[in-house]
């Protein structure tokens, strides 16, 4: 992470959901909101997604956005929030895993 | 999440406040919290404490399971100065995890061979500082020794309430500082947050040293805000 003293807007996700939501769109944000053991990005980072898959931000290492991205359209449609767990792959239900052995949950809500 | 709040806790972190987005994992419901703000009980308690360490996480609370997202602004450090200790505790603190810029209107002393890699300003604090203001994740360490530089830069530290500001020199030359700085309007309170001489007792004697006596000084003034004020209520 660079450290930017003022916020770099072009990258950053709850400033491009905010601009998505200016622009009509139809937006879920996704947080991560509990992680055990090694987890790729700290409680509190955001992907943001749109409804037709576009997406900013991170939740993993890249491991896990796809599915998130799967569910948030989800969540878009039906406005219902979801918390999704993700851990190594054979220990969940999930197709995808963290290959870093880690757990973390992630809770997926419409905005607005 | 509400777009109401959305829009407040972007706004609040373009003017570089401190917010929290405190979500209801119940029933989803969501509310921003400034620094400052009063609330009652433990999720206050837990309020408290993610301003303080900016760490996000779950609160159990009158029942019910709260999400905190913390979202304070970068601290920063502004060093007067463009000095043999500046060199050291420039990339020291950005180590830290505290970027850094340098103010020094002798374009003698700041010169990029001098301070590669740091945003340095060869101009006087009050025009930097003009366009750049002074916040409360900001730390200010003013080590010229000259008051043409210091002094502004110091006056402008106290009315942004930085987190940090620490002024270099003896205590005598703080005496004859503390005068002129009540003369520029500061109070004696105001005046007592000044850390001088500066940097942590650690007999720190190179100016790298005393680089480390700086940045520890400031590092634990930025872990421990708002402890003060909570054991004065206490």
């Amino acid at each position: 992470m660079e450290n930017s003293i003022y916020l770099d807007e072009a990258r950053d996700p709850l400033i491009i959901a905010e601009g998505w939501m200016k622009d009509g769109k139809d937006v879920a944000i996704a947080t991560v909101v509990e992680t055990w053991g090694s987890a790729p990005r700290p409680v509190g980072s955001h992907l943001v997604i749109d409804a037709d898959g576009n997406f900013h931000g991170s939740v993993s290492g890249g491991c896990v956005e796809g599915a998130v991205v799967t569910e948030a359209i989800d969540v878009i449609d039906s406005g219902k929030a979801k918390m999704l767990e993700f851990g190594v792959a054979d220990e969940t239900a999930w197709q995808v895993g963290l290959s870093c052995g880690g757990r973390i949950k992630v809770y997926v809500e419409r905005l607005g | 999440m509400d777009p109401y709040a959305l829009k407040t806790l972007n706004a609040e972190r373009r003017a570089r406040r401190a917010a929290i987005l405190v979500t209801d994992l119940g029933d989803g419901r969501d509310r921003i919290v400034r620094e400052g703000d009063q609330v009652a009980g433990d999720l206050g308690a837990a309020i408290a404490k993610a301003f303080r360490t900016g760490n996000s996480g779950s609160v159990e609370a009158e029942g019910r399971t709260f999400f905190l997202n913390a979202h304070l602004p970068q601290p920063r450090l502004v060093v007067i100065g463009a000095v043999h200790i500046s060199q050291a505790l420039a990339p020291m603190a950005k180590i830290a995890g505290y970027p850094v810029e340098i103010i020094d209107p002798r374009t003698a002393f700041a010169t990029p061979d001098r301070f590669p890699d740091v945003a340095l300003h060869a101009e006087w604090p009050q025009d930097v500082l003009s366009r750049q203001p002074l916040d409360g994740y900001t730390a200010l360490a003013a080590v010229t020794h000259d008051p043409k530089i210091d002094d502004f830069a110091l006056k402008a530290a106290l009315d942004a309430n930085c987190f940090y500001i620490g002024a270099l020199g003896s205590r005598k030359t703080h005496a004859k500082r503390v005068e002129r700085l009540l003369a520029l309007g500061a109070t004696a309170d105001q005046i007592a947050r000044i850390h001088a001489p500066i940097g942590l007792d650690i007999g720190a004697a190179s100016p790298a040293e005393i680089a480390v006596a700086v940045l520890a000084q400031a590092i634990h003034a930025f872990r421990s805000r708002g402890l003060e004020s909570k054991g004065a209520v206490a």
